[in-house]
């Protein structure tokens, strides 16, 4: 039975929480579909998350192992091929708690870095899993700067083999998934030398364990990194390389071939390979960012009604802990971020589609610009989400600190994407370079890529709203960020150049202004998340209340963001001190009209239960029975504790001296 | 062997402008209580019973378990060396359990205490010698599945029945259930239970009532009990936080806390006497966390620090040596706050606690004059003091990248750990409410002629000296960027406005409904504000009052430049609020922006010298990143090799999955 305290908040909801659902797909069919994935996969036993969080990292380990040659026979049996539409859907129904995602990673750097004979003879076997590869990058000392990387590979023209080298502590690779325990092969980027001259950093594929019987490989030591924060179903692995000899073959060669003689040919344009990076970042913003955000709102917002704390009235029973102004100033801005965040994927996915046609065709045009926005919105959306989580675990008190409220382990694992496919603050970086280059250039009068035209635009230098009802209309808070985006743009550019004049040198000036520059980029992808948001609320249906409800939140997602960076829009006076109190006033109003649609809104999102795995978010809100149901499974509970004997019982008996 | 110190870290250090020592010596207050302070480290470090393997590497199970055998030891052994008191306990305890809670936290820290002031002297001679040799553990079982800061919520019974003279005590519902106490689970053999007491038909409110739980011997639950572990947590491994489940369980009258509320034998309930010194208990547990806050923030930024001094990448000049990740102008910006913040932290801690300590004096000569104001300016201060560590220990993780995730850099556990604290002994939000509650009343009575005293003083200028933003211009050239004290009045004035907003918010309010609850909700996210800038009020004035106690002027300009850079960096965070109310022009802003960049570049140079000034232990900072040492990589390399995962050169997966997966392919 459903809560009476949860059941309640769905009879009033202002929308179809169906057809919301089939938006959020993309399609009724797609929802279909989706959900068919769902049932099969959380049918199946071998899927079960239940005891994850009393798990040890062998054991889920072991687990993740399990479930990645399973679905492989699933999805045989059901008829779901690798590029189908089922296959996106199965990893998010695993929630990612599967092995072998490097593998794939693996495979797909063989597609784009290797020669059609390559692809040719290593394709087909790791389909056919009879090997299993890694990706070996990132080293102990470097990540960011590739360029850096110590590992060497040595061509020797008398075997025409590649002699591989781990040539200090720090040129261990470092972090490579699937590589601690599981991996036969892994691509290894190296400095390649011939001649004893060195031609900077290229891949080479590495056997490093037995296909016979998993042993290392002579020359090769590896192992698992140890614990981290999360991902303890994966083995991040080292690897340390000793005299690792492999045929001139295996130096993955589309791009750049080592003849046999030792002479360095290089061919076509790695542009492609940009683009590859770039299309990564944004392939994991759906399920690695958006997903576990809006599977924290979900728990959060269905726990808020159920949790009743102290009393609103007098006499009254007890409030629902949402009905607190405070807590739905937590609560509510995630939400709508969340459908904030879901409509700029969105929107950056038909940007690649559309980019990469262009570049099929061979026009590398767009890329810059696709390379900012990757970059850019990797960082934002990856930070806004991150602080999202954590802030709703925080708001559910005690019970969300212990890991079956499912919010702990959504924490540790969204914020790892904060660092892997590029630290933000690097990204953030890139993304500032590209705009300050745009704003040189608009500024000057010359053509600028679409989505920074804007730059170049004049605007009104005051903003008109009149009162806090003129807070929601989109032209004014959209015009808002623009001013705010190119007045943070526009003063960092200026004093780039100053600095530069007085006779600074040029990346001494640009170290100088990285603070604000980051600042640039965060105010730029925001502006655009703002105006994307804007322009999907108009082109939703304006059935089933959809487009009134996305409204509100549109609204609220705006003036939250400018209620909590107020000294950004007041700097210049474009919103004044009277005006930054409507916003204020407008933005508690939105509170308690979004307050009301909350449970639907998260309902929304069709998160089953077993995919929450949480004893505070459940569909029916039966939270503090599961609770201590689930709180009885624990081991310790189970176990009998050695420590009672040893170490309780003589303390207990004050026998402390015989310890 | 001596492992030689990395170059780079020795480097730092040569060129630091003070001498760390002396700063040390001024966080501990007093060289005599940092000579003392290391003599009672040196006993735990050098002390082979305390020594283990990386905990790291061990099972929940595990954890505990040695936490147990350390917390016996422990015990025994703060008797053997004499060490009595308080504050030589805490470092005792902490070096043993290097920062981490431990399954007797909760019968040293609550049960004991709560049997000194609330049992009868009977009562007393029953439980205390017990409890003192251990043979009762005890824990404090307040919060339940469902309630935690509502206290009159709670919903657990205690019956009188005059019959038998017993209480008959139930957990009536599943919400009833006591859920969290620490060392409930598994280790306590009796709990103080606060219930509703019910006598001759009528609830009397919450009363504390000592329980035995497990059965002296065999340590089985009691017949009526139900007890067990709540499951895996965040962090808090090494702690057994427990369940407990009565059902029509018995015990006499003589086990209700009686020092001050009574039950005679035949049901009459004796009221107390009103007991204010509640209020001095929770004080003291707050400044604690207070404390906290400024040590769990310092240890990720030596961990954060020392790292970026180490790690190099990237390129800043084309053509040289990739240059340690601290000279980035983006790392600064990162941490330097930070450490700026944990040393403000620490002050506030330390006068906090020296206030409370001063007041107690005066309480027991009946003073109590003082103590709603500290009450009310704790409650606000922990909960400011917590978010900002909470947040700042993340914000030391993420600057460390990649390998902050790990578990070897420490933090991850520094962040589960402390990360608690922003909800225990007070949720933060409400703590924020009690102070703004404090600051509304004060407001009050300002506007009602009254004067108040104290931190609040400042709303006394308020009605007369109107804050409004057409003075600026008059305004604007009273600030000065680089003097302190300028800056604490900035801040008070911030703080005066937005106090004035939310009070008269909640006045505008009133004047429309009826509820004054519904008028105070709809005016919270305001109050919380108003809180905020009172309490960051006062860690910049508590911060800035510091400066002048500083003899060594080496010492005294380094913390100068770090309190500068504290108020400076809120400043410029919270830009809107100074612009709104015109104390700072947006060309002041611009300033302020500057001069935190200034700053950042000037605490360059002393930056390792400020984390070392903390003298973090390696024991007891437990990262492989923040080592003393700064031998990173090839000590992330050993850890790693001790990983569960490689117990077997071929993990037994491999037999059991991959192979048949491949031999069936």
């Amino acid at each position: 039975s459903v809560n009476p305290d949860l059941a309640s908040e769905r009879l009033t909801a202002s929308f179809s929480v169906q057809r919301l659902t089939a938006v959020l797909d993309g399609g009724a069919e797609r929802t279909r579909v989706r959900r068919a994935v769902v049932a099969a996969i959380e049918s199946d036993p071998v899927f079960s998350r239940e005891n994850q969080y009393f798990q040890s990292q062998n054991e889920r380990y072991e687990a993740a192992v399990r479930k990645a040659v399973h679905v492989r026979k699933k999805m045989q049996e059901l008829g779901w091929s690798e590029d189908g539409p089922e296959s996106i859907y199965v990893y998010r129904a695993l929630s990612g708690d599967v092995a072998f995602l490097l593998h794939r990673v693996f495979m797909r750097s063989i597609s784009v870095l290797g020669s059609d004979r390559q692809v040719a003879k290593w394709i087909p076997r790791a389909t056919e899993y009879q090997l299993i590869g890694s990706y070996a990058q990132t080293e102990l000392g470097h990540g960011t700067y590739l360029q850096g990387l110590e590992t060497t590979a040595v061509f020797d023209t008398s075997t025409q083999e590649f002699i591989l080298n781990t040539p200090t502590i720090s040129a261990m690779k470092w972090w490579p998934g699937d590589m601690g325990r599981s991996a036969t092969h892994t691509v290894v980027f190296a400095q390649l030398y011939i001649h004893g001259k060195c031609y900077g950093v290229h891949p080479f594929i590495v056997q490093i364990r037995s296909l016979r019987d998993h042993s290392l490989c002579p020359g090769v030591t590896a192992g698992d990194i140890g614990p981290k924060m999360n991902f303890e179903h994966i083995d991040n692995g080292y690897l340390m390389l000793q005299n690792v000899r492999i045929p001139r073959e295996d130096m993955l060669n589309k791009f750049c071939e080592v003849q046999p003689d030792g002479t360095y040919v290089r061919r076509g344009s790695q542009k492609i390979n940009y683009f590859t990076m770039t299309s990564v970042r944004i392939s994991l913003i759906a399920d690695e960012v958006i997903l576990p955000l809006m599977k924290a709102c979900t728990i959060a917002i269905r726990y808020s009604v159920v949790r009743r704390q102290s009393k609103l009235k007098p006499g009254e029973e007890e409030a629902k802990i949402l009905d607190y102004q405070t807590q739905q100033e937590k609560l509510l801005p995630q939400l709508a971020a969340a459908y904030a965040f879901h409509f700029i994927n969105n929107y950056l996915h038909e940007l690649f589609n559309r980019g990469y046609k262009e570049i099929q065709g061979r026009n590398f045009d767009s890329l810059p610009e696709l390379h900012a926005f990757s970059s850019g919105f990797k960082a934002m959306v990856t930070q806004y989400c991150t602080s999202g989580v954590e802030i709703c675990l925080r708001a559910c008190g005690g019970h969300g600190y212990s890991l079956l409220s499912g919010l702990p382990s959504l924490y540790t694992k969204i914020l790892a994407s904060c660092i892997y496919e590029g630290e933000n603050t690097i990204l953030l970086l890139q993304t500032a370079r590209f705009l300050i280059k745009c704003f040189t250039a608009a500024s000057a009068g010359q053509p600028v890529p679409p989505s920074v035209t804007y730059l170049a635009a004049m605007k009104p230098r005051r903003c008109p709203a009149k009162d806090k009802l003129d807070f929601l209309c989109p032209d004014i808070y959209t015009e808002a960020y623009q001013h705010a985006a190119i007045r943070l743009l526009s003063s960092t550019a200026a004093k780039l150049q100053d600095l530069i004049q007085s006779g600074i040198e040029k990346h001494d000036a640009w170290n100088q202004c990285t603070v604000q520059l980051v600042q640039a980029a965060k105010a730029h992808c925001h502006y655009i998340t703002v105006k994307n948001f804007v322009e999907t609320v108009e082109k939703l249906e304006n059935k089933a209340g959809i487009r009134k409800i996305m409204k509100h939140l549109c609204d609220l997602f705006a003036l939250h963001g400018i209620f909590s960076n107020a000294g950004v829009f007041l700097h210049d006076g474009y919103i004044s001190g009277a005006q930054m109190d409507m916003v204020t006033a407008s933005y508690l109003d939105l509170l308690g009209v979004i307050r009301k649609d909350a449970v639907p809104l998260v309902d929304a999102f069709d998160f089953t239960d077993e995919s929450l795995n949480s004893a505070l978010g459940s569909y029916n809100g039966q939270v503090y029975r599961r609770l201590y149901e689930w709180a009885q499974k624990s081991p310790t509970n189970k176990q009998i504790s050695p420590a009672y004997e040893r170490y309780l019982k003589p303390l207990l008996h004050n026998k402390l001296s015989k310890l | 062997a001596v492992a030689m110190m990395n170059a780079d870290l020795r480097r730092e250090r040569a060129a630091a402008t003070f001498q760390p020592e002396l700063l040390t010596h001024i966080l501990d207050g007093g060289a005599e209580r940092t000579r003392r302070r290391k003599e009672i480290e040196a006993l735990v470090i050098n002390d082979p019973d305390f020594q283990h393997e990386d905990l790291n590497f061990l099972s929940r199970s595990q954890r505990y378990e040695q936490a147990i055998r350390k917390s016996s030891l422990m015990v025994m052994k703060l008797r053997e060396y004499g060490i009595a008191d308080p504050e030589e306990i805490y470092w005792f305890k902490s070096f043993v359990h290097r920062g981490r809670p431990e399954p007797l936290d909760l019968h040293l820290g609550m049960f004991l205490p709560t049997l000194l002031t609330q049992a009868t002297p009977e009562q007393q001679d029953r439980f205390f010698m017990p409890a003192w040799n251990l043979e009762i553990i005890g824990t404090y079982a307040q919060t339940e599945m469902g309630h935690g800061t509502h206290l009159r919520g709670l919903e657990t019974t205690a019956t009188y029945d005059p019959a038998t003279q017993e209480f008959i005590l139930n957990s009536p519902t599943v919400t009833s259930i006591k859920w969290w106490p620490g060392g409930l689970g598994k280790t306590s053999n009796h709990a103080i239970v606060l219930a509703q007491l019910y006598t001759q038909g009528q609830c009397k409110g919450l009363h504390a009532f000592i329980v035995p739980i497990r059965q002296l011997g065999t340590h089985e639950p009691l017949p009526g009990i139900t007890v067990g572990d709540i499951g895996p947590k965040f962090g808090y491994d090494e702690m057994d936080n427990g369940y407990l489940k009565m059902d029509n369980f018995r015990i006499p009258r003589e086990n209700m806390l009686m020092k001050y509320a009574q039950v005679e034998p035949d049901g009459t309930y004796v009221k107390p006497v009103s007991d204010k010194l509640t209020y001095g208990t929770m004080v003291f547990i707050r400044s604690l966390i207070v404390g906290d806050s400024a040590r769990s923030l310092s240890r990720a930024c030596t961990i954060a620090i020392r790292y970026s001094a180490v790690r190099h990448q990237s390129e800043l000049k084309p053509g040289e040596p990739e240059p340690q990740i601290l000279d980035y102008q983006t790392q600064q910006y990162k941490l330097f706050p930070l450490l700026a913040t944990a040393y403000a932290f620490h002050f506030v801690g330390a006068y906090i606690k020296d206030t409370y300590h001063r007041i107690s004096g005066d309480i027991h000569e009946g003073d109590l004059s003082e103590l709603p104001e500290l009450h009310a300016l704790t409650a606000g201060l922990k909960a400011f003091t917590s978010w900002t560590a909470n947040t700042g220990i993340e914000e030391c993780r993420m600057a460390c990248g990649g390998h902050g995730y790990s578990r070897c850099s420490g933090i991850p556990d520094i962040y589960v750990t402390f990360t608690p604290s922003c909800t225990y002994e007070g949720e933060n939000t409400v703590m924020m409410l009690q102070t703004a509650r404090f600051l509304v009343k004060s407001y009050n009575q300002v506007s009602s002629g009254q004067r108040v005293t104290g931190m609040v003083s400042y709303l006394n200028d308020v009605s007369r000296q109107r804050i409004q933003p057409q003075h600026v211009a008059a305004r604007s050239d009273t600030v000065r960027v680089n003097d302190p004290v300028s800056l604490v009045e900035a801040y008070k004035a911030r703080a005066a406005r937005l106090v004035e907003a939310a009070a008269k918010n909640l006045q505008a309010e009133l004047n429309h409904r009826k509820s004054k609850e519904d008028a105070w909700n709809r005016t919270s996210v305001d109050l919380v504000r108003a809180s905020e800038a009172h309490c960051h009020y006062v860690v910049v004035k508590l911060f800035t009052a510091k400066l002048s106690e500083i003899s060594n002027a080496a010492v005294c300009a380094v913390l100068t430049e770090l309190c500068l850079l504290y108020a400076l960096y809120g400043i410029s965070k919270n830009a809107g609020d100074f612009l709104q109310a015109g104390i700072l022009t947006a060309a002041q802003i611009t300033q302020v922006n500057q001069r935190v960049k200034e700053l950042l570049a000037i605490i360059r140079p002393n930056a390792v010298a400020l984390v070392d000034s903390f003298d973090f232990h390696d024991v007891h900072l437990g990262s492989v990143l923040g080592r003393y040492d700064g031998n990173v990589y090839e000590n992330m390399f050993e850890w790693a090799k001790k990983s569960p995962l490689n117990k077997t050169q071929v993990h037994e997966s491999f037999h059991r999955h991959l192979k048949p997966m491949q031999s069936k392919l």
